[in-house]
């Protein structure tokens, strides 16, 4: 009987284990991914270091958060394409505020542009909800607005950042192994998003997005939900503009439109369905700092860096093609 | 003879507004450019002169095919984003070979068979793979780009520049003397190409297979359309119509680059939605879409006169958006 019960422990967890990855197969596929790229990228370039680890953070950082954000609102099943422009606003702010002002200051700023960004996703979320225009044609929309406004605040790059802010992000802590900016981005995601998906509020989302009429018919207030969604995008949008500002040490205020296209591509490659209702913010991470390692290969390999670009390209839409034939097939099963 | 039930009652629909823009967007879109040329000419008395229509009608007529192509994509459920990319290549490779054997003739045809091809690949993967139009599109636009920047680097030595030709077919006024009036050469070519979309989409066969496609896919599918084969043509006519777009605009503004049309992108979006074609396919067509790419321009116009910054444009150009959109939603809802 203990025999039995020895040998049962780690049958369990192994089988616990397979059935996470089995959950989760998608993820676990892009970590091996990943996994292999970094191999990969000792063997081509053996300097490959902590040098290597620390810029990658800190390039990752801001991209990482829209991916974040981005995965929020298509699981509810909409989309933003102003995500990139609310970065570029908030951003803007937080340098200009910031020039020249006490730490304090810089805190109370930093509040501010949070709330801030709360209620750009709010607007976002309302006119979707109220008008009942296709959330794409709407971020569209708004998309223009907040880089307008975003001029009216900076017309060239400009501002300072302040040093604290940058502190929080670059560089390593502890172990120099460890950059500040893998910690900034798991603290965020484990303080907000773990906790709503676990809350009524996370079920409501992804309930909403894998079929909004059962949602509704099943008491979620479809409305509010949606809403709600757009603030955390908003909110996870707006630190990646904090990111932004912190990484680049100043405000920039025509916003980089690859932070949509890549926003979106991460969403997808992580493992998020555009039709809403599946996966989570784990994977979307996972996929940007793939992209972003492939684009360092590239370099090292001394190939054109403008075929990284092509890379990235080529590799969404295989994956997504490779992902969907497999579809087809079982289905005709 | 048995009275049909409901026979009286059966009237045509009143003419409210509410019905005239559900019915007829063309009138209301007419007006509000009627009134936007004219707030122009209030603005700054004297500027509407048949000049001055040439000119917005020639700057007009690059975005217009732009949103041709989001207009046919949007009808069947799509979207296109690889077409800003696709364009800027087309201007950019056509420019590269000026000074190459072969000579800008030649650029053309190589622009647009890459042009083709990057659609081709797109219906491809939207068509057979079933791949999501909107992340197809965005893979294969960083695919061009990609491509335009590496060809840029290597022809960097050869310099570039816009052919004659093209330069006075892109931004050239053709004077029909004996009736006084400009008209942009590059117009001669649009009304051609405007009136086979038009028409293809309202009487040929094709044309209505991507309403059906929009409107019902299943619906389409069981009623015998090869949705397929449909949409990998649909899609490479996107790419050569941008091809085409990035041609003029090239000529237009008189200089190449990989990213000159990019900002036309999102604005293409917003014409076609303007006109009254519904993202969520099976509603519109492309008349509506001139009208939008018109209305765009002019606002674009206006506002340099009234002295708005380009901030203030960016906020009033997505408002209207917004505005247009939520207008249209509320008519054409099912009540």
């Amino acid at each position: 009987m203990p025999v039995a019960e020895l040998t049962r422990w780690p049958r369990l967890l192994v089988a616990k284990a397979m059935g996470i990855a089995r959950d989760n197969n998608w993820t676990v596929g892009l970590l091996v991914f990943l996994g292999v790229l970094l191999v990969f990228t000792k063997i081509i370039n053996p300097f490959y270091g902590v040098t290597g680890v620390q810029g990658l953070a800190n390039s990752v950082l801001p991209l990482a958060l829209a991916a974040v954000a981005q995965a929020v609102v298509v699981i509810a099943g909409g989309i933003d394409l102003s995500i990139a422009s609310i970065m570029a606003l908030t951003s803007c702010i937080t340098a200009k505020l910031m020039q020249d002002q006490s730490p304090e200051f810089g805190v109370a700023v930093v509040v501010g542009v949070l709330l801030l960004g709360l209620l750009l996703g709010a607007i976002n979320g309302a006119l979707v909800v109220i008008t009942r225009v296709p959330d794409i044609i709407v971020t569209l929309g708004t998309s223009f607005v907040w880089a307008g406004f975003a001029l009216l605040v900076l017309q060239a790059p400009g501002g300072r950042t302040a040093q604290w802010l940058k502190d929080l992000v670059i560089g390593p802590l502890g172990s120099e192994w460890i950059p500040k900016a893998a910690v900034a981005l798991a603290i965020v995601v484990a303080v907000i998003w773990i906790p709503v998906s676990r809350s009524r509020l996370g079920l409501s989302i992804y309930a909403m997005g894998s079929n909004q009429l059962a949602a509704f018919r099943s008491g979620v207030s479809v409305g509010r939900t949606k809403v709600l969604a757009y603030v955390l995008t908003g909110l996870f949008a707006t630190l990646g503009g904090l990111a932004l500002a912190a990484s680049t040490g100043v405000g920039t205020p025509v916003p980089d439109a690859t932070y949509v296209l890549l926003s979106i591509a991460a969403t997808v490659l992580g493992g998020v369905s555009l039709a809403g209702g599946v996966g989570g913010v784990f994977g979307p991470v996972v996929a940007v700092i793939v992209l972003q390692l492939i684009r360092t290969d590239m370099t090292f390999l001394r190939v054109d860096p403008n075929l990284g670009l092509v890379a990235q390209g080529v590799i969404l839409i295989a994956v997504l093609v490779f992902g969907s034939w497999i579809q087809i097939r079982r289905s005709r099963r | 003879m048995t009275a049909v039930p409901g026979a009286a009652e059966r009237r045509p629909a009143a003419l409210t507004w509410r019905n005239i823009l559900r019915d007829y967007p063309l009138i209301p879109l007419s007006v509000l450019f009627v009134l936007l040329v004219t707030a122009v000419e209030i603005g700054q008395s004297g500027t509407v002169s048949q000049h001055w229509i040439a000119v917005i009608v020639r700057a007009s007529v690059p975005l217009a095919i732009l949103a041709a192509c989001q207009t046919l994509t949007m009808l069947t459920g799509g979207i296109d984003l690889s077409i800003g990319y696709i364009a800027s290549m087309a201007g950019f490779v056509t420019a590269t070979f000026i000074n190459q054997p072969g000579g800008w003739q030649l650029g053309i045809v190589i622009a647009l068979g890459a042009a083709c091809l990057a659609g081709l690949v797109s219906g491809v993967g939207v068509g057979v793979f079933k791949v999501h139009p909107l992340i197809m599109t965005l893979g294969m636009g960083l695919i061009v780009y990609g491509f335009a920047n590496v060809w840029q680097l290597r022809m960097v030595q050869t310099g570039a520049g816009i052919p004659v030709e093209l330069k006075s077919f892109g931004t050239g006024l053709a004077d029909l003397g004996y009736l006084n009036v400009e008209v942009p050469y590059n117009l001669l070519a649009f009304v051609p190409l405007a009136v086979v979309i038009i028409l293809g989409l309202r009487r040929s066969g094709y044309g209505r297979m991507l309403y059906a496609i929009g409107d019902n896919p299943t619906a389409a599918r069981l009623s015998g359309v090869r949705s397929w084969q449909v949409l990998i043509i649909l899609y490479l006519i996107s790419g050569l119509l941008a091809g085409i777009a990035g041609l003029i605009a090239a000529g237009l503004a008189q200089t190449a680059s990989v990213t000159l049309v990019q900002s036309s992108l999102l604005p293409s979006v917003a014409a076609a939605v303007i006109g009254g074609t519904s993202i969520l396919g099976g509603r519109g067509g492309y008349s509506g879409t001139i009208l939008g790419a018109l209305i765009l321009t002019v606002l674009t116009a206006l506002l340099t006169i009234l002295g708005l910054p380009e901030p203030w444009r960016l906020i009033v150009f997505g408002s209207i958006v917004v505005l247009v959109a939520a207008a249209y939603t509320r008519v054409t809802a099912e009540s």
